[in-house]
């Protein structure tokens, strides 16, 4: 799949966002006046900025709005209802905390709720889709929730749960890819049965259907050379888990804390932007590109 | 409504017959052609005159090598365009409603003025049968010219997909597949028509029929033993070993 940058930036940011805010609601830290609102904003930029990313790849963001209306079958119009009753519920349950200096405790508990709702709505958007196999596995929302609720605890200042998530993410992590390096070959997709010619002998792409290049091999057909591959894994378990778990248990001091902070995200975006370019989707098949 | 009809009342799509296609690609330019002047947004070109053109084009033509285990590679021309799958992924995924499958006929459609160009239906379609369309910003997708098959304006032989009507070979079939009597089902019947890719359990209305069994010219170990050909003593070389000049030549060139 083509690694767009506006998705890579929503997810990860957004999935931040939504972590720090399922923390919040927990009550953990539990902050009111201006440092509350310090967090609520720092948990806002994220989640909002990460969302309002993700209408840049749309092809008519100004018909947005028409996304809540397939709730029924569609996880990303669930995403589109659950991100915003998130949203306005940690924002009233914010105010609360903010302006009153009141903890409406169980108003608390349904926005973290609904926030970690939400990034699971988002982890299925890519988990439901049966033409990728990499990401279609509960390992999919699984890790996505252990990254989401390990980097909300890394900003909510949660140094105990935040050494406990980090590995509890960084094993899924790896658990995720070495599944995912076998996801396309044990999905019973190939060439014999996109083209259904398996029968007469063995399928080799001849001729693509013209020249140049399309709308398909633009988004669906993006190859990995393997060792730049192996070479962002690691840097993405460095960065991402090992490096934010090495600095907590430093003494603590803010800078520390900053810097496992931003260490988790450059080490989640690579993990991110893996996660889309190694996906094959078996469209590719009939390319002869996989 | 982007939940899927129980049932429909008609399945229209297409039987592709993998054995007649000869790669033309007649039916990818007739397709441009209806369907950029016709229903909907046009199908763009990007540089179309350029070094690297693109485009959007709703039927490809592919080609494929299939190498059996003993005798000739075979070449086979591979038409895909939207199935019109029953349990069509790329509906329920859409967020917006744009995309939905008609309960009278079958199609899926994608209401254009809906679409916010997410791309997620492209992504849950795993025949690579929508683009999303570089100028307009929404996703195009065969439609089985829908404003062809139900339009009185046209002569009855025309109310048929631009690509079905322009197949010079007749290797594409249209009609209703949900119908056991009708002669596009006749056909996948007695030629044994698949689904591609059953295993993603999209229940695709489109068949294709497989390439009949070649011929067996090439070996002459199919002919049955003791079959008496009357002709064979005519047919004996005649030459088994050079005489005369070339005779020489041959001798003095294995001496070398």
């Amino acid at each position: 799949m083509h690694p767009a940058p506006s998705v890579i930036i929503f997810t990860t940011l957004s999935g931040l966002g939504f972590g720090l805010l399922v923390w919040l609601g927990m009550g953990f830290p539990f902050v009111t006046g201006w440092v509350a609102f310090a967090f609520f904003a720092i948990a806002y930029a994220l989640a909002v900025g990460g969302l309002m990313a993700s209408t840049f790849h749309l092809g008519h963001p100004e018909r947005a709005l028409k996304a809540f209306t397939q709730w029924r079958t569609s996880w990303l119009s669930r995403e589109a209802w659950v991100s915003v009753a998130a949203l306005i519920v940690m924002a009233l349950y914010g105010a609360g905390l903010v302006f009153l200096g009141a903890k409406w405790t169980a108003l608390g508990w349904l926005g973290a709720a609904l926030s970690l709702l939400t990034v699971y709505c988002t982890s299925m958007i890519y988990g439901q889709l049966k033409t990728v196999p990499r990401w279609k596995t509960p390992l999919t929302p699984a890790l996505m929730l252990a990254i989401a609720l390990a980097g909300g605890a890394l900003l909510a200042g949660q140094a105990l749960a935040a050494l406990i998530l980090l590995p509890v993410a960084a094993v899924l992590q790896v658990l995720w890819w070495v599944r995912g390096d076998m996801a396309l070959s044990r999905s019973g997709t190939d060439m014999a049965s996109a083209t259904q010619l398996g029968d007469i002998g063995a399928v080799r792409a001849f001729e693509p259907p013209h020249t140049g290049t399309n709308y398909l091999l633009r988004e669906f057909v993006h190859v990995v050379g393997r060792r730049h591959s192996i070479k962002l894994r690691i840097i993405a378990l460095i960065l991402g888990y090992a490096l934010p778990v090495v600095l907590l248990l430093a003494p603590f001091t803010h800078l520390m804390a900053f810097l496992a902070v931003v260490s988790h995200l450059a080490g989640i975006a690579a993990s991110r932007w893996l996660f889309f370019a190694e996906a094959e989707h078996v469209v590719g098949l009939y390319y002869g590109k996989r | 409504m982007t939940q899927l009809p129980d049932r429909t009342e008609k399945k229209l799509g297409l039987v592709i017959d993998l054995d007649t296609c000869v790669g033309c690609h007649a039916c990818v330019v007739s397709c441009k052609g209806w369907n950029t002047e016709n229903y909907g947004a046009p199908l763009s070109d990007q540089d179309p005159y350029g070094s690297a053109p693109t485009g959007t084009f709703l039927n490809r033509v592919h080609s494929y090598e299939v190498q059996p285990e003993q005798g000739t590679a075979q070449l086979i021309h591979f038409p895909k365009s939207c199935l019109h799958c029953e349990d069509a992924p790329c509906v329920t995924v859409c967020p917006t409603g744009a995309s939905y499958k008609r309960v009278e006929d079958g199609i899926v459609l994608v209401n254009e003025t809906d679409c916010i160009g997410c791309g997620l239906c492209a992504w849950a379609c795993p025949y690579g049968a929508r683009e999303l369309d570089a100028a307009e910003g929404v996703m195009k997708k065969c439609t089985l010219c829908v404003d062809r098959i139900y339009n009185e304006n046209l002569p009855e032989e025309d109310r048929v997909p631009a690509c079905v009507r322009t197949c010079p070979a007749g290797a594409r079939h249209f009609g209703d597949l949900g119908d056991p009597d009708s002669d596009v089902s006749q056909l996948v019947e007695a030629r044994g028509g698949v689904d591609l890719m059953p295993e993603q359990g999209t229940k695709p209305v489109n068949k294709y029929l497989p390439p009949r069994p070649k011929d067996q010219m090439d070996r002459p170990a199919a002919q049955p033993e003791g079959d008496i050909d009357v002709l064979a003593p005519f047919l004996k070389p005649v030459a088994e070993e050079p005489k005369g000049f070339i005779g020489w030549l041959d001798k003095a060139l294995e001496k070398l």
